[in-house]
């Protein structure tokens, strides 16, 4: 009586939730059989590459900051990449490593935060929950043995909460009151756990900024891979900031006497 | 055979542009047993009728956990709402792992809803023949939604479905603008009393045939209940203190007689009488 | 009705020896049915504004919204099926995320009521399927200005300055065709908005009704977001008391 044309496209929909896992069901998974999947390549190294980020608690929420350099191997490529990626009002992601791997991540996470929005339901993703969604992504990447090259750092202030917390292209995750990646991980962390771990509560934002700027500085005149330029982020009761790229302050003089780089006197 | 022309499949509009296989399916909740469900500033609140096929036979589960802070209970196809709240477990559980965040409730309630449109628009599909009653507590305090086979969903401070619901909700509307305040003690009486109005006439509220769902705080008469104040499902000898609590149905009643039949005639188009059993679909 | 008992209105993959498909039509009325949409586009902004018939006094008032957010710059009205809008909204953020995954830029209003327009009329196409009981207003300020748009069931679209649908279409359009939208102001257009909402309520026939209203443009950053409090307490208000002044 109904004559029925499955030809269309609606036969085939699918409206489940979209099991970005594949969590279900467990015994049915998919038989991989992709012929050339011994000509696959995963990524295997990072290419246009951050170095470090760093990023603190303190008395107001937290503060985190990052040089502006995407090397090239050792060649400084482009000189005024920002690395720190507001997520919402309430939230701020660093990165380190790959830059066009965080590039994704930045499109993934707008794209949730546009989501969240269009819900127009008052609720919204705090620094936890941009933290738990990375650490999924991220782990579910080196879990295909295909990771994302990055240590990404995040951090914000919410419900009079603090939040800072890491996670890197293992999945690996940690929450501390100070934290670094990269080459930071060896420089700064020293520097910071004496000066931070502790203090969150009693450190002003100007003694915050001036912590993170000697660590900028220290890390300037020892990364290779770093430029004396840097922009700080602070998430607080008022939301988020990202400056704008400030220079670093440095003094070279003492290297006059250094045998290689200062005029030779031998 | 059929009505009319226009209902032999949920692709055909009426000339009315009204859609008659799912106007049927609404039908079907209504076969269900009873539930009521209630908001206060602090709680949110289902109360069940469980039926049983005979002396042998146990009660029919009527409300369902999804997660620590939602909760559901059904009126229709029970198999349907099987299919339906495990979707909603799974939707509760992927925000627990992808976001560490327990779902929204409005949000697990519209996508049920919008899984539900789709069997309104598709040929070879039927509509889904049960409702629920989803409470549950966010950050933006308790809720209570009703969801529908229509795939529409709607938030209500108080809201009834299944078999003779109508009665039940003619009291909450009478006494709804006292919700909010109410103590938790004070709401399930509220509940009871509204529950019982869809009653049979010679039929009771008992420990046996009763379920009360709650999210919020816990209550004077309970134990062991989580610092959120997760959803629990109450039945048998815990709510027996609360049945205590009711206040006495009036047995001279003239008034309550007289709409019982009349909301028969309103609710129950198919020739057979209510019976006292769940509709299954194996029938 | 020529069309009621020829068998030719069964099915959407039918015409009628006459060339018209009569389920289009009848998803049609399903729109008429339903209580009256309404969207205002002036020189910095768009506002949308429905009539939400309330069929309970047990609903929470504000809740229940029928004004939808597509993207952060677009909002979409419908009148008809409830659920068949929240499909529609669900598929038109969609569009909108994936032209964002393509173009790494926000789409213009133009090409999502495009996109939708073909889905809304694939559903005209099969018996396997009905037609989409809803008509949709969406409305966005995007890189072309201030944009607004009708979507049919037919899934035919056409842009507006001041569109209509539902249940008072009619009174609402004989409305907006005597203001001057290249004149008017967004705060305005709130007011006029609605002030034609309570015009259209028809008391006598109608249950209870809530105004919803939502705009974007200069006032609100490009967002689409609900009229402030204030603001729409300003306009309700003058909107009862034009009512008063009309009658």
């Amino acid at each position: 009586m109904f004559p029925l044309t499955r030809a269309d496209s609606f036969a085939q929909r699918n409206d489940d939730a979209f099991d970005a896992y594949g969590t279900y069901p467990l015994h049915q998974r998919a038989p991989h059989k992709d012929v050339f999947a011994e000509g696959v390549q995963h990524t295997q190294q990072p290419i246009v590459t951050g170095t470090s980020v760093l990023a603190i608690q303190y008395k107001d929420g937290i503060m985190m900051t990052a040089d502006t350099l995407a090397s090239y191997g050792s060649l400084a490529r482009f000189k005024d990449v920002s690395r720190l990626h507001p997520v919402g009002t309430s939230t701020i992601v660093g990165a380190s490593g790959d830059l066009s791997d965080f590039q994704y991540l930045q499109s993934r996470l707008d794209q949730l935060v546009t989501d969240e929005f269009t819900h127009a339901d008052a609720h919204d993703l705090g620094p936890a929950e941009v933290h738990e969604f990375l650490s999924r992504v991220l782990y579910g990447r080196r879990s295909k043995m295909d990771p994302l090259w990055n240590s990404v750092l995040v951090g914000g202030f919410r419900d009079g909460k603090r939040f800072l917390g890491y996670v890197d292209l293992l999945g690996t995750t940690y929450s501390a009151p100070s934290i670094a990646t990269g080459y930071g991980a060896y420089i700064a962390i020293p520097i910071l756990r004496e000066a931070v771990d502790g203090r969150q509560d009693k450190l002003s934002e100007s003694d915050a900024k001036a912590i993170l700027h000697d660590c900028m500085r220290v890390l300037f005149y020892r990364d290779a891979r770093s430029i004396d330029k840097y922009q700080l982020a602070t998430v607080t009761a008022d939301g988020v900031h990202v400056s704008d790229a400030q220079p670093l302050d440095t003094s070279w003089g003492f290297a006059e006497g250094i045998r290689g780089y200062g005029a030779q006197t031998q | 055979m059929f009505r009319n022309t226009y209902d032999s499949d949920n692709t055909v509009f009426s000339p009315q542009g009204r859609l008659h296989q799912v106007e049927y399916a609404l039908e079907a909740v209504k076969q269900g047993s009873a539930a009521v469900g209630l908001r206060s500033k602090t709680h949110a609140i289902l109360l069940a009728l469980k039926r049983s096929t005979g002396e042998l036979a146990s009660y029919q589960q009527k409300m369902h956990r999804i997660d620590d802070h939602v909760g559901i209970a059904i009126a229709g196809l029970t198999s349907d709402a099987r299919v339906l709240s495990n979707f909603m477990r799974q939707q509760a559980m992927s925000s627990r792992m992808v976001f560490n965040r327990p779902v929204p409730v409005n949000r697990l309630v519209s996508a049920i809803a919008d899984k539900a449109q789709v069997n309104t628009q598709e040929y070879g599909r039927r509509p889904y023949g049960v409702g629920f009653l989803v409470v549950g507590q966010d950050k933006t305090g308790p809720h209570l939604y009703e969801f529908s086979p229509s795939g529409n969903s709607y938030e209500y401070y108080a809201m009834s479905i299944g078999a003779r619901s109508q009665s039940a909700k003619t009291y909450l509307e009478k006494h709804y603008e006292s919700f909010a305040d109410c103590s938790l003690e004070e709401l399930i009486k509220h509940g009871l009393h509204s529950l019982r109005e869809t009653l049979q006439q010679d039929k009771e509220l008992t420990i046996n045939n009763t379920s009360i769902g709650i999210v919020g705080p816990a209550s004077v008469h309970e134990k062991n209940v989580s610092a959120e104040g997760n959803f629990r499902i109450l039945e048998g000898e815990e709510i027996e203190v609360y049945l205590k609590s009711m206040t006495p149905k009036d047995t001279g009643e003239a008034p309550a007689a007289a709409a019982a039949p009349a909301e028969e005639d309103a609710t129950a188009p198919p020739a057979a009488p209510i019976v006292d059993e769940d509709v299954q679909m194996a029938d | 009705m020529t069309s009621i008992g020829t068998g030719y209105d069964l099915s959407a993959s039918t015409y009628s020896p006459d060339g018209r498909i009569f389920q289009v039509e009848y998803a049609n009325k399903a729109v008429e049915n339903s209580g009256t949409a309404i969207g205002l586009r002036v020189k910095d902004g768009v506002v949308l504004a429905v009539e939400k018939l309330i069929h309970s006094k047990l609903l929470v008032s504000e809740s229940n919204r029928r004004i939808q957010t597509i993207d952060k710059h677009v909002g979409l009205a419908t009148a008809g099926l409830l659920a068949d809008g929240r499909h529609l909204s669900n598929r038109a953020r969609d569009e909108a995320a994936s032209y964002r995954e393509h173009y790494r830029s926000a789409p213009t209003l133009q090409f999502l009521v495009d996109r939708v327009g073909l889905y809304v009329q694939a559903y005209t196409l099969y018996s396997s399927v009905r037609p989409f009981g809803c008509s949709t207003i969406l409305g966005a300020v995007d890189e072309t200005g201030p944009a607004l748009f009708i979507v049919e069931p037919s899934g035919v679209s056409y842009g507006y300055h001041g569109a209509a649908v539902g249940k008072g279409r009619q009174l609402a359009k004989t409305e907006l065709e005597k203001l001057k939208f290249s004149e008017l102001s967004l705060r305005e257009a709130v007011m006029e908005a609605a002030r034609i909402i309570y015009l259209v309520h028809d008391d006598a026939k109608e249950k209870d009704f809530e105004l919803e209203m939502t705009w974007v443009g200069s006032e609100t950053n490009g967002v689409h977001l609900p009229v402030p409090q204030d603001l729409f307490n300003e306009a309700a208000r003058k909107a009862k008391e034009a009512l008063e002044n009309f009658e």
